[in-house]
């Protein structure tokens, strides 16, 4: 698992503009949550480019085939990163967002779950993916992207996450 | 008032690559009931994004026309308005403001009311994501009723942004979306006509 708080190059000096640009937003979406606002990153055309230019530096000679992007957020990243490296953008949606057939995989939430899918024929066996979202919290969310790219053939290589909340780490 | 290009060989490319999936959605106040078949034939960008040098290629289009025109605001409409909208940000030098459903942005919002076929729906922006005074453009997937880039347009308005065009992979041009823009240029890359 990538994430700022453990990054391969702990010196690298973009890194502290890119922590200072997200904004945390106290008891979002509900009371006692300080939720990570990365909107605050994408104003700043300087600190986008460089979050996106560290991930392709990252992944660009790893031949990575399929660039898959989380629902909503990972939309703003995955796109940029897929351009750069060469790679397909494969959206994962929340249900009955996307047309045609798809495969699902459900995950738990705090309370209750909650379902993600994926198009039948995005993905084939052989295809080297990496998933990409804003942040990972719990990993409920990329552990059923994961198993979606497994169902359709791909080998995930790795997750790739803006912020990874470490008190949830284990 | 409008543009599209239809002498680029690029978007030969581009318009194979979109897919019309039949019956979709089925149900929901995305159908446009009224509209005929446009609710019915659902033009589906994801294939685009799965051949890299057609969704280079759309990118490269709107980055053409926009870069080194002072565009220093890029917003995009939730959700298929995030895959097109941050690269063309990146590439012109320009910050990429989200417009979101309701209840998803964190902080202080303002919020644009529009109506549609069977009842009304909600788009938000962050209060001090642009500044009075901004040159702006709005990119979508798809251009149908217009409805939708309407609110886009007013919010950014609203805070003295210069909405100076609308950018579209698709229109459905017999919805005439673009007569609903207040006389905003709309740029698009391919029409999509029932024949």
């Amino acid at each position: 698992m990538f994430s700022k708080h453990n990054a391969p190059k702990p010196q690298d000096p973009r890194l502290k503009a890119i922590t200072e640009a997200i904004r945390v937003v106290p008891h979002f979406p509900k009371q006692g949550i300080m939720f990570q606002d990365i909107t605050t990153l994408l104003l700043d055309h300087k600190v986008f480019k460089d979050t996106i230019d560290i991930f392709v530096d990252r992944y660009k000679d790893m031949g990575i085939s399929i660039v898959a992007g989380v629902e909503a957020r990972g939309f703003f990243f995955g796109p940029s990163i897929a351009l750069a490296i060469g790679s397909k953008f494969v959206p994962l949606r929340k249900p009955r967002k996307l047309p045609g057939e798809v495969i699902s995989e459900k995950y738990d939430l705090e309370y209750g779950s909650d379902c993600l899918e994926m198009h039948v024929g995005a993905v084939k066996h052989g295809d080297k993916a990496i998933v990409i979202d804003d942040l990972v919290a719990t990993g409920g969310t990329l552990s059923a992207a994961i198993t979606l790219l497994e169902r359709g053939g791909a080998e995930v290589v790795e997750c790739a996450c803006i912020i990874g909340l470490s008190h949830f780490k284990d | 008032m409008s543009a599209y290009r239809d002498e680029d060989p690029r978007l030969h490319g581009i318009k194979t690559k979109i897919r019309v999936v039949p019956h979709f959605p089925k149900s929901g106040r995305e159908v446009l009931t009224f509209l005929g078949l446009a609710g019915i034939m659902f033009q589906d960008i994801t294939t685009l994004l799965l051949d890299p040098k057609a969704f280079k290629d759309t990118i490269d289009l709107f980055v053409e026309r926009y870069k080194g025109k002072n565009i220093s605001v890029v917003a995009g409409i939730e959700a298929r308005g995030f895959i097109f909208g941050p690269p063309i940000a990146l590439a012109i030098g320009a910050k990429f403001v989200p417009l979101r459903k309701p209840k998803k942005l964190p902080g202080k919002v303002i919020s644009q009311e529009y109506i549609l076929e069977y009842g009304r729906d909600c788009l938000e922006m962050h209060v001090g994501a642009v500044e009075a005074g901004e040159r702006a453009i709005v990119v979508d997937d798809l251009i149908a009723t217009g409805g939708t880039l309407c609110a886009a347009m007013d919010l950014l308005e609203r805070v003295g942004a210069e909405v100076v065009e609308c950018a579209c992979v698709i229109e459905l041009p017999e919805l005439k979306g673009r007569e609903r823009l207040n006389g905003k240029p709309l740029y698009v890359l391919v029409e999509y006509l029932e024949v």
